[in-house]
């Protein structure tokens, strides 16, 4: 009866797929009820359960407890999925995924997970979506499948793989599996092979891999991986030395834009403003209003909040600059020493009046999402942060030297710096002009504050941690010359990402410091002294 | 002279005043309690709080009829992040205002440059914050955690349930980050852990740019070795720190930081989001359940008529220290230094985790340790602590120069720093 031997296996896979609904059906709540009790060891074994389980209902479960949105409801001991509505929680049945009401959080118990039960969540779930229909889904799965190298997971990845149609996922997956590989006991000729397919891979995740596969193994395992680890090595030490030049030019941004506002003050009109970094807290503290008014009545705003903050802090900043020249600088011009006291005086009145306004502690400055994340170039890593800051830096400098070179404020301001009694002799307004330079200068302080209060407290103290770096910048760049600045900038940022690494963030900034003041006693001028009769 | 002889008249007919308005009113002059607690400058941040749950506190206990039948009132001065300025504020509170206790100080240099005039003028200091021990003082009690009620449970935590092999210990360039991580180091070997397994990392004070020491702390982390960042990153440097953390894709399940400085006050200033699952190690949690605790999170803000005002540990450290003194002055019956230094030992009161926390003859308290992780609303959830009260080791077991120490400042030893192995006092330092 040859005909009959299919039926007979269908009958066997019917019977099957019924016992297994019917122990699944049995299975699930005492399974999700393990979740919620017992040690973090004890919920780890029945997370691995729950996953072993093959159920479709398992992942949103497992998700959920991730996220700490699993509750165990008080009254009834049901659980349940909570996902914030207001002030309440949506609550759905976590097993039949039907909704189950709302509930405050005093009604319900959180399940708690830790950063262990996070990543054996992650895992489970990973060979629970491999499958799905989202690619950037699957993508995540395999990943997660990656740095977690359990054998196993193999099972999943195997079946996965055949199915898989988009080759970049599919590598990855492919590269989940010889980690997995790695980590069983599979014989020595498949590790060597998945140790290559790592090694292609080439990034830390993959040193890591390879690493612990060196110290785990012995013979040619041992070997290649040890080999592999070595290559991958070398590689990221070439990408590591642009990673430096990187953050470099990004620390030297940060420092442009601090500097570039005192480059004018100080550097063209030559007053000593110990209030500089006060001026860049304004601007910090702008932005935080400007973000609290557009949450509280523009939310959708809220990516623009930044370039609403632009202008609004210059004119602050500025404002108050232009203010300061006007009631102390003015009667201060040739009395560096003097200057120097009453702006730092201002500097402590400033912050103290910022202390009491808003409070001693850090406000939230939130980012938009056009600057968060980040993107990788090889194997070096950007933020969009980082990167829009540097952009921004640069949109500054070139603005002000266009403002300087080829408008008339810009002439006047030279004329005046340059030869105050002959400007004035030729009809030029100097007080006006002084007023509207240091305004100027203060202006684009407060634009740094705009940029710094996205990777620095926006606290009162925000502008001392500047204020240092800035003169430095200044001086070691020469005085009264813009492009000195930017390659002072650029130069001291460079410098100390490089020492930093070999001789840590102390003694790095110690050796900096220590070069600039020999550097100082070679060329008192700085980097690009300015010549001629515009000297004196 | 003519105005030195005024002055004097003048203090005279105040005296007689003070005596007449003593006899007038049976409950006689408030007793005064000092607060020296920085209100400008880099500290303000941290401090500001503290002398407000401060005057809270006072505020409740007058409601209650102050003590021994006398209001308190409360003396603050603002030392302003100024250390030599503590100094000068305190023998202003103790010489002047005539004080009777003193709670304030949170930088462990600001508490050590007014530990001579506490001596010196007998007074008593209660000081609120965790710091790196290897100190014990006759007119201090200290209410913040030694490094045994907080960085070796957490390093513990870790290892147990983390499996942490490798180890980053990051610090803010000061006494406390050093220390700590020297106790650490010692404990860390003590438990087989290699020295290439440990990266010590020390940054100046309001650090901001921290690319490179992130890219470091993960390159050191991929050596195939669970490896987690043990944080005594202090005030200000923590929010770009955290921040660069997030941007470098660093999460918390690949490499958990630990943070011994990080409560929910410094949490308020960054969205914290990108940090769910780092760590830090406190005797006290807002989010902890328990009635007591609720009862004060309500009164705390009403008094700040904030209702968002979070709460944190060197709070309850001042909530515990507070009641620590009202309960000895009401059992020696005076205010008197001596008597409440003798009476205070032994005393124990609700701490706000639902249980109590007892002053020790090292003038240290005890207390549970929590360790939390953070949550996405800047709160903290706990995974893990201790079953019992931690008693603190002052001195710490694992440094060769103050293993053999004890401090009892019981009768009749009497003494800060008694070596078990000599049998003298006096074994280290003064």
């Amino acid at each position: 009866m040859p005909f009959l031997r299919p039926f007979a296996g269908l009958l066997s896979a019917l019977a099957s797929v019924l016992i297994a609904g019917m122990a699944l059906a049995v299975d699930l709540p005492a399974l999700v009820a393990n979740l919620t009790t017992g040690s973090f060891g004890d919920r780890e074994t029945a997370v691995g359960a729950l996953a072993a389980s093959g159920d479709a209902r398992a992942a949103p479960i497992l998700d959920a407890l991730a996220a700490g949105q699993l509750y165990v409801r008080k009254s009834d001991n049901t659980v349940v999925i909570g996902k914030p509505d207001g002030n309440q929680l949506a609550l759905t049945e976590a097993i039949s995924g039907k909704p189950a009401g709302s509930g405050s959080e005093a009604e319900l118990d959180r399940v708690r997970v830790n950063n262990r039960l996070r990543g054996v969540i992650e895992a489970a779930v990973g060979s629970l979506t491999l499958m799905s229909p989202d690619a950037r889904v699957r993508r995540e799965a395999a990943d997660a499948l990656f740095k977690r190298r359990d054998a196993s997971s193999l099972a999943a990845l195997d079946q996965a793989l055949a199915v898989e149609k988009d080759p970049r996922i599919k590598r990855i997956m492919s590269e989940a599996r010889a980690a997995s590989v790695l980590a069983s006991d599979a014989p020595a000729a498949q590790k060597v092979e998945a140790i290559a397919l790592v090694r292609e891979r080439g990034d830390r995740d993959a040193l890591g891999v390879l690493q612990a596969t060196a110290s785990s193994s012995d013979g040619e395992v041992k070997v290649a991986a040890t080999a592999g680890a070595e290559a991958v090595r070398q590689t990221l030490a070439a990408w590591e030395a642009a990673q430096n030049v990187w953050y470099g030019i990004s620390l030297g941004s940060v420092l442009l834009l601090a500097a570039i506002g005192l480059a004018i003050t100080f550097g063209t009109m030559g007053v000593i403003n110990m209030a500089h970094g006060e001026m860049v807290m304004l601007g910090a503290y702008t932005t935080f209003v400007v973000q609290e008014v557009i949450r509280t009545s523009a939310p959708h705003l809220f990516d623009a909040s930044l370039v609403i903050a632009l202008p609004l802090a210059f004119l602050v900043s500025g404002g108050i600059g232009i203010l300061i020249e006007r009631g102390i600088i003015r009667f201060l011009y040739g009395r560096p020493l003097d200057t120097l006291l009453a702006t730092w005086g201002l500097s402590l009145v400033l912050q103290q009046a910022v202390r009491s306004i808003f409070g001693p502690s850090n406000r939230e400055v939130g980012a938009p999402s056009w600057m968060s994340g980040a993107f990788q170039v090889g194997q070096l890593n950007i933020t969009y942060g980082r990167l829009w800051i540097v952009v921004f830096a640069l949109v500054v400098f070139f603005a002000l030297i266009l403002l300087l070179r080829r408008t008339p404020l810009g002439l006047y301001m030279r004329a005046v710096t340059q030869n105050r009694p002959m400007a004035a002799a030729m009809g030029i307004r100097t007080p006006r002009v002084d007023a509207l330079t240091f305004g100027l200068g203060s202006g684009i302080a407060g634009l740094a504050g705009v940029a710094l209060s996205q990777i620095d407290n926006v606290s009162p103290n925000l502008g001392q941690g500047y204020i240092i770096d800035s003169f430095m910048v200044v001086v070691f760049g020469g005085v009264g010359n813009l492009f000195g600045t930017l390659v002072g900038a650029t130069a001291l940022g460079i410098v100390n990402k490089f020492l930093e690494p070999y001789a840590g963030a102390v003694l790095g900034k110690i050796l900096v410091l220590v070069f600039i003041i020999l550097f100082i006693q070679r060329r008192p001028r700085g980097l690009f002294a300015l010549k001629g009769r515009a000297v004196e | 002279m003519k105005l030195g002889s005024v002055m004097r008249t003048g203090l005279v007919a105040a005296g007689l005043l003070a005596g007449a308005a003593g006899s007038a009113f049976a409950q006689g002059a408030p007793i005064k309690v000092g607060i020296l607690h920085s209100l400008s400058g880099t500290m303000a941040i941290s401090e500001t709080t503290l002398k407000d749950v401060m005057l809270m506190l006072i505020e409740e206990q007058n409601k209650k009829g102050g003590v021994l039948g006398r209001k308190l009132e409360a003396v603050v001065v603002d030392p302003a992040s100024n250390w030599p300025l503590f100094a000068e504020k305190a023998r202003e509170l103790l010489q002047k205002d005539k004080v009777a206790a003193v709670f304030g100080c949170w930088t462990s240099v600001s508490r050590k440059s007014v530990l001579p005039v506490f001596e010196e003028l007998n007074g008593l200091l209660f000081y609120p914050v965790q710091y790196e021990g290897e100190e014990s003082q006759r007119n201090v009690f200290y209410t913040g955690a030694a490094p045994n009620q907080q960085a070796i449970p957490a390093v513990d935590y870790l290892m147990q349930n983390e499996k942490v092999q490798r180890w980053v210990l990051a610090g803010t360039d000061y006494v406390y980050p050093r220390t700590t991580n020297k106790i650490l180091e010692a404990y860390l070997k003590l438990k087989g852990v290699k020295q290439e397994d440990i990266m010590i990392n020390y940054t100046p004070f309001g650090h901001s740019d921290w690319q490179s020491i992130v890219a470091e702390i993960k390159k050191f982390g991929s050596a195939g070795k669970k490896t987690a960042v043990v944080s005594t990153i202090n005030g200000d440097a923590n929010v770009p720190f955290y921040k660069e953390l997030g941007n470098a894709g660093i999460k918390a399940k690949d490499i958990p930081v630990v943070a011994f400085s990080v409560g929910e006050e410094e949490l308020a200033g960054v969205d914290t989001k990108p940090l769910v699952g780092h760590l830090a190690a406190w005797n006290y949690f807002q989010s902890v359940k328990n009635p007591g605790n609720e009862a004060f999170i309500k009164t705390w803000q009403t008094f700040t008529k904030n209702p968002k005002r979070v709460t944190n540990d060197p709070m309850e450290a001042h909530v515990i220290g507070f009641a620590m003194w009202i309960e000895a002055v009401k059992k020696a019956g005076t205010t008197d230094p001596d008597a409440v230094i003798d009476a205070i030992i032994g005393v124990s009161v609700p701490n706000l985790t639902g249980g109590y926390s007892t002053m020790m003859p090292n003038h240290h308290i005890t207390k549970p340790v929590l360790i939390g992780e953070i949550q996405g609303n800047g709160q903290f959830d706990t995974v893990w602590q201790t079953s019992g009260l931690v008693v603190a080791n002052e001195w710490s077991p694992y440094l060769a120069d103050s293993k053999d120490l004890i401090a009892d400042w019981r009768k009749p030893m009497n003494c800060g720093n008694f070596n078990v192995v000599t049998g003298k006092c006096g074994g280290k330092g003064k």
